[in-house]
């Protein structure tokens, strides 16, 4: 049997304002009864390509056809028109409402009828093997739950072309597992899914064909059993790029950060960090592995003072006076007044480190402004830092006076490192730091830390990459489910152990 | 084919608006004057065809009505347009810390109403039994600090509680009014008047109080200026205003930040009601602010939390208010024709701003040239 | 006594009713409409230029007006002129994305002036005499009871005897309930208000939605500032009369947690309010201006609690007072 063709793209090119290219001359097919991949880097144009299709955006140039004929999707409402059904990775809900309210929101016609509404919702649970209550309210529900209604949300409208956007980033393994039988139940349907991901194993495990973009622009697409890892890599990268980081011993490593039996409750009572328990050393980087919110932020956060916690210390020795201070219940100011240098990169840059509005100088002022006792503020010496910062790291602006936000990724995440390393840190900590950055500024950022470390700073280093923890790091922290799952030897320890402790719970011990 | 062509440009979002890049300053002002000429030759040329009169006469009453005749030494009108223009600005000055924090304080009438209150307390029962020179400072004290009182209980419950301060302040206004009314009735022996009182920070009489009252803002105009420019406090207030987050992390305790400067924009239109009250009216009455705390809210806004665009915008709309009164009185219309005048003209520039953020592309327009 | 005090206060109430009811359709597509007092003004002002031209169409002669006539025009007109000042304000924050604060505020200056304007100018407009206008002709077409209302002693007193305009407000108050809550419309503009991204993603058209509860809820607002005129004021103009209730209709939203239901009690509740020091034995008229400050204290009593209890139920539509533009990025 010849596969029906469910979208084809032709030519798409799609712009934001005059400067950003987010998808050039994209073409692609996805059939009825398959998985189609969509596989990229951070930042490659995945989810805006599949937008389009969803009509929340609207192409510059290109045609879009739907089962073979030539559609214009101008809103959502229209892709429902056409059976196409997208899940986003931000899951659009309505906190306030049921799930029952949530799915059924935006239908036209019929009579409005929740509790009719309320057992087909059932009987589509029933069908693909949800667990799903559709009294409950959105903002009572887990994270998997909110996916599942998001999930019943578009079959509801009896859409056959499914398009998932990460859907697993947020999901334990077996709930990752679980989803992935209800899609292959769906395909064997004859629906058409497609997922986005940048996962090289979910595309093995779970795609017929792969299709993969590289800086907005399409490289090529593949069938999953004729391909392997290396190869998509490959495409997704441009070239195999062998990391090659640059990695010295440490040299004199003493206790800096003794963080002993943390715990941390979260606004809904939920225990976000359980008894936590590490040393960071001086001279070395210690990088902290594990699953997007399994506790990384909070642990960050705990200790630079900004997240209440429930018990345990964070003891700081100090390299100069050699005495000891306990950082815990201090706050940002009283920690600095200790004289501990803490320097902290979080992972959201514009929304918390750097003031998106302000100019490179203003934002240097961010850490300083108060030192000294005039009520006014002293410019001078956070304009030469600036202007330093442009002139060291490379970064590319008009001039210190540009507001950050106008910047792209990787000169903000340059000004923000910049800033956090002239303070002259005895602790470094810092969150994603390559996250959506090119090639380049991701080496010069891994660069800074190995010179910082050279100094004689205690890194602290979250990061997503699993290569790049294995080639940067002394040691390797793992972290799941706001537990410690183990402490490992970076030169040792090997991709797949760490892969295993990151999935590992703590009900599992 | 041609068919098929019609439907899809029908079916083709026609317009699609895209944000913009930062638009040059001197462009996005460029808009902003433009707006303002274009729609007040627009209201001109109403009045015109409302009166009878033509547009350049209009001008003239227009002008006449505001500055009165100058040339021939008479600046009566000239200073009282001075105080008017002092008295909006001072209300919106208060309010530009809360804006720049992102605060909306839509409590300026009340807040000035309580400051106006104190004012008028310490002149009555103080009237007589102490020197002018001790009178002032006590006066201008008090009001201050019931003007911070009454911005500051909204403050405490956004920093606390999150509760919308937009709603809280406008709600405080009335409270203020009927504490004033209630106030006004005992004092006034019933008769809903409180007879003037002779002290007060300015004599009532002569021109002395235009000076006094024009000079205080010109400090203020300065002093807030200043502030949210150079001072710690100021970037503080920015910080604030664009990202608690960031605020947080930096160790800046936002609380604290969010009641100070309330305290501060209360304070401010403390000021502007003991200069109401004590440099002005020497009275007190439910509508000494006269709505001018809302108008001032719009003047903020206009100013972009600069001061001194803020000091022009509020000439430009003070004159408007009074010289579109004077067209309407000129032909024994009813003089709230103003409000219309203004009203119109501050929703063309709130309006315009959507020019200067985003900008407009007629999509179809490619398509259909093909054809 | 205690009858008349009823009757008063709900006599009262019903402007705030109107007010607060077409708010709560406003703030429920999640735009904060601070225009309210302006487009209140407006409604009873175009009202009363319809049935001031009515009135000297019929040369002022009660014989040769028709009831229903002199009833239908100053509500339409009144329904008319709301949607149009509705309609400025949400061409500015919905297409424009303008400021709600500031667009809202100088809607109600331009209100006030409006209603101010013509109710000061137009007896002369219209090449009248009079220096001010009375359309107690047409008011009386306005109150006219139910029947039985005076047979029934305190019963048809109470339940009977108001303006048709009371019960209307009751009814359009009953109706946006239902709407909200039991219709599939009603759902969609709820989520509009919460969370517009998502109606979207659901295919809702947001902006038609924005406007027509925009404009909806300025005229049944408007027809709250008709009601005041015609029943209260018994057609008679003056200039600031309708004073603050425009602001006490957007206290109301708060105190009545944005239902309809709710409201339709708290309006008589602060109509009582605004009235009692006239009934309470030994209040003086200075006691009687704090008693008039209840209200807005019990609203901001009610505004506190709820933001200190965060119960999800009764906070304000997620996106209140923010503009939303699809491709923001």
């Amino acid at each position: 049997m010849t596969k029906q063709p469910a979208i084809e793209l032709k030519n798409i090119t799609k712009r934001f304002g005059a400067k950003v290219i987010a998808n050039n001359n994209v073409s692609l097919t996805a059939y009825h009864g398959e998985v189609l991949s969509i596989l990229g880097e951070n930042g490659s144009g995945k989810t805006t390509l599949m937008n389009m299709i969803s009509g929340i955006y609207f192409p510059d140039e290109g045609q879009i056809f739907v089962n073979g004929k030539e559609a214009v999707i101008a809103s959502p409402k229209d892709a429902f028109g056409f059976k196409i059904g997208m899940i986003h990775q931000h899951f659009k809900l309505v906190d306030v409402f049921s799930a029952a309210e949530n799915i059924v929101l935006g239908i036209d016609g019929g009579k409005y009828n929740l509790k009719k509404s309320t057992e087909e919702i059932k009987k589509i649970s029933e069908q693909y093997g949800f667990d799903l209550d559709p009294e409950k309210k959105i903002y009572s529900m887990s994270v998997s739950e909110k996916q599942t209604v998001e999930i019943i949300k578009v079959l509801y409208r009896g859409a056959d072309i499914l398009i998932l956007d990460e859907p697993t980033a947020v999901l334990t393994p077996q709930e990752t597992a679980k989803l992935f039988d209800v899609l292959r139940k769906m395909r064997d349907d004859g629906k058409c899914i497609i997922i986005i991901t940048h996962k090289l194993h979910e595309v093995l495990s779970l795609s017929d064909r792969v299709s993969v973009l590289r800086k907005g622009e399409y490289v090529g697409t593949v069938n999953t059993a004729e391909t392997s890892e290396s190869e998509l890599t490959e495409m997704m990268v441009g070239k195999k790029i062998d990391l090659n980081i640059e990695r010295s011993d440490p040299k004199d490593p003493q206790d800096r950060l003794v963080v002993k039996d943390l715990d941390c409750i979260n606004r809904d009572g939920v225990a976000v960090l359980d008894s936590i328990s590490f040393t960071a050393r001086s001279g070395e980087i210690l990088g902290i592995a594990g699953i997007a919110g399994s506790g990384q932020r909070e642990l960050l956060e705990a200790i630079a003072g900004l997240q209440h916690i429930s018990q345990g210390d964070i003891l700081y020795n100090d390299p100069k006076s050699g005495k000891t201070e306990n950082l815990r219940d201090k706050t940002p100011v009283q920690i600095r007044d200790l004289g501990v240098r803490l320097s902290f990169v979080p992972e959201d840059r514009l929304g918390m480190g750097l003031v998106a509005n302000m100019d490179i100088v203003d934002n240097m002022m961010l850490r300083s402004y108060s030192k000294g006792r005039s009520a006014f503020l002293e410019r001078k010496a956070p304009k030469d830092l600036a202007m330093k910062i442009i002139k060291d790291l490379e970064v590319v602006t008009p001039g210190a006076s540009t507001p950050v936000r106008r910047l792209s990724g990787g000169n903000v995440q340059k000004v923000l490192v910049g800033r956090e390393i002239a303070a002259s840190p005895t602790v470094l900590m810092v969150a994603y730091p390559v996250r959506g950055l090119d090639i380049n500024s991701s080496y010069m950022i891994y660069n800074l830390l190995n010179e910082q470390k050279e100094k004689g700073v205690a890194i602290i280093f979250v990061g997503e990459d699993l290569d790049v923890l294995l080639e940067l790091c002394d040691r390797i922290m793992v972290i799941g489910s706001g537990k410690i799952t183990g402490i490992e030897d970076a030169r040792t320890v090997t991709k797949e152990q760490i892969g295993l402790l990151m999935t590992k719970t703590g009900e599992e011990e | 084919m041609a068919e098929k062509t019609v439907t899809k440009l029908h079916r083709e979002p026609l317009f699609h608006i895209v944000k913009r890049d930062d638009m040059v300053w001197w462009k996005a002002w460029g808009i902003r004057a433009i707006t303002i000429v274009v729609s007040i030759f627009v209201m001109v040329f109403i009045s015109s065809l409302l009166t009878g009169k033509g547009m350049i006469q209009t001008f003239e009453i227009m002008y006449r009505g505001v500055f009165g005749r100058i040339e021939t030494g008479s600046f009566k009108m000239l200073f009282k347009y001075f105080e008017e223009v002092a008295i909006l600005l001072c209300l919106a000055l208060a309010l530009t810390p809360a804006f720049k924090m992102k605060f909306w304080n839509c409590g300026a009438e009340g807040q000035a109403l309580m400051g106006g209150l104190g004012a008028m307390v310490c002149m009555i029962e103080l009237e007589g039994k102490l020197p002018l020179a001790v009178l002032i400072p006590i006066i201008a004290v008090v009001s201050i600090i019931c003007g911070a009182v009454w911005g500051v209980i909204p403050a405490i419950f956004k920093a606390f509680f999150d509760t919308n301060e937009t709603l809280f302040t406008l709600m405080m206004n009335y409270i203020a009014t009927q504490i004033i009314a209630y106030y006004v009735y005992i004092k006034g022996g019933g008769s809903n008047v409180i007879q003037p009182v002779e002290a007060g920070i300015a004599p009532s009489t002569g021109n002395a109080h235009y000076f006094i009252n024009a000079g205080i803002v010109a400090v203020l105009t300065l002093v807030v200026y200043i502030y949210l420019k150079y001072s710690k406090h100021g970037y503080e207030i920015s910080v604030v205003g664009e990202s608690q987050n960031t605020a947080r992390y930096i160790g800046i305790n936002v609380k604290k930040v969010i009641i100070r400067t309330m305290l501060i924009s209360g304070a401010v239109c403390g000021i502007a009601g003991m200069l109401i009250v004590s440099g002005i009216d020497h009275s007190i009455r439910t509508a000494s602010v006269g709505g001018q705390g809302f108008t001032a809210i719009m003047m903020a806004w206009l100013g972009q939390c600069n001061p001194f665009i803020t000091l022009i915008m509020t000439a430009i709309i003070v004159f408007l208010n009074t010289g579109a009164g004077k067209v309407a009185d000129s032909c024994h219309l009813n003089s709230a024709f103003a409000d219309i005048f203004v009203g119109i003209v501050i929703l063309c520039v709130v309006g315009c701003e959507f020019f200067i953020k985003y900008s407009v592309k007629i999509r179809g327009a490619r398509k259909g040239n093909k054809e | 006594m205690i009858i008349q005090f009823i009757c008063r206060a709900i006599l009262l109430g019903v402007p705030l009713l109107f007010g607060s009811v077409g708010e709560i359709v406003t703030e429920k597509s999640g735009h904060l409409n601070l225009g309210i007092p302006g487009v209140m003004y407006v409604g009873a002002i175009s009202g009363i230029i319809g049935s001031f031209f009515y009135e000297q169409a019929c040369g002022n002669d009660i014989a040769k007006m028709n009831a229903l006539l002199a009833v239908l025009i100053p509500l339409l007109c009144a329904i008319v002129g709301s949607v149009i000042m509705g309609l400025i304000y949400s061409f500015l924050t919905v297409t424009l994305r303008a400021n709600q604060n500031v667009t809202g505020l100088a809607l109600t200056t331009f209100g006030i002036g409006l209603g101010n304007f013509f109710g000061g100018s137009l007896t002369k407009l219209g090449g009248g005499e009079a220096t001010f206008i009375a359309l107690t002709k047409t008011s009386g077409f306005f109150s006219t009871k139910l029947p039985f209302a005076d047979k029934l002693g305190w019963f048809g007193d109470i339940f009977l005897s108001h303006d048709f305009l009371t019960y209307l407000a009751i009814i359009v108050a009953v109706i946006v309930g239902f709407v909200l809550n039991r219709t599939r419309v009603g759902l969609n503009l709820r989520a509009v208000g919460e969370s517009p991204a998502t109606a979207d993603a659901a295919g809702i058209n947001v902006t038609r939605y924005k406007y027509f509860a925009t404009c909806i809820g300025s005229a049944i607002a408007g027809l709250g500032g008709l009601q005041y005129v015609m029943a209260y004021a018994n057609g008679v103009w003056t200039n600031n009369a309708f004073g603050d209730r425009g602001w006490m209709a957007i206290a109301l939203v708060i105190f009545a947690l944005w239902k309809p239901s709710v409201a339709i009690v708290g309006s008589f509740l602060f109509g009582a309010l605004c009235n009692a020091n006239n009934y309470i034995q030994g209040l003086g008229t200075a006691t009687q201006e704090l008693f008039k400050m209840l209200p807005y204290v019990v609203t901001i009593i009610v505004l506190v609690v709820i933001s200190m209890r965060k119960r999800r139920e009764f906070q304000p539509p997620a996106h209140l007072g923010l503009p939303y533009f699809r491709e923001e990025r």
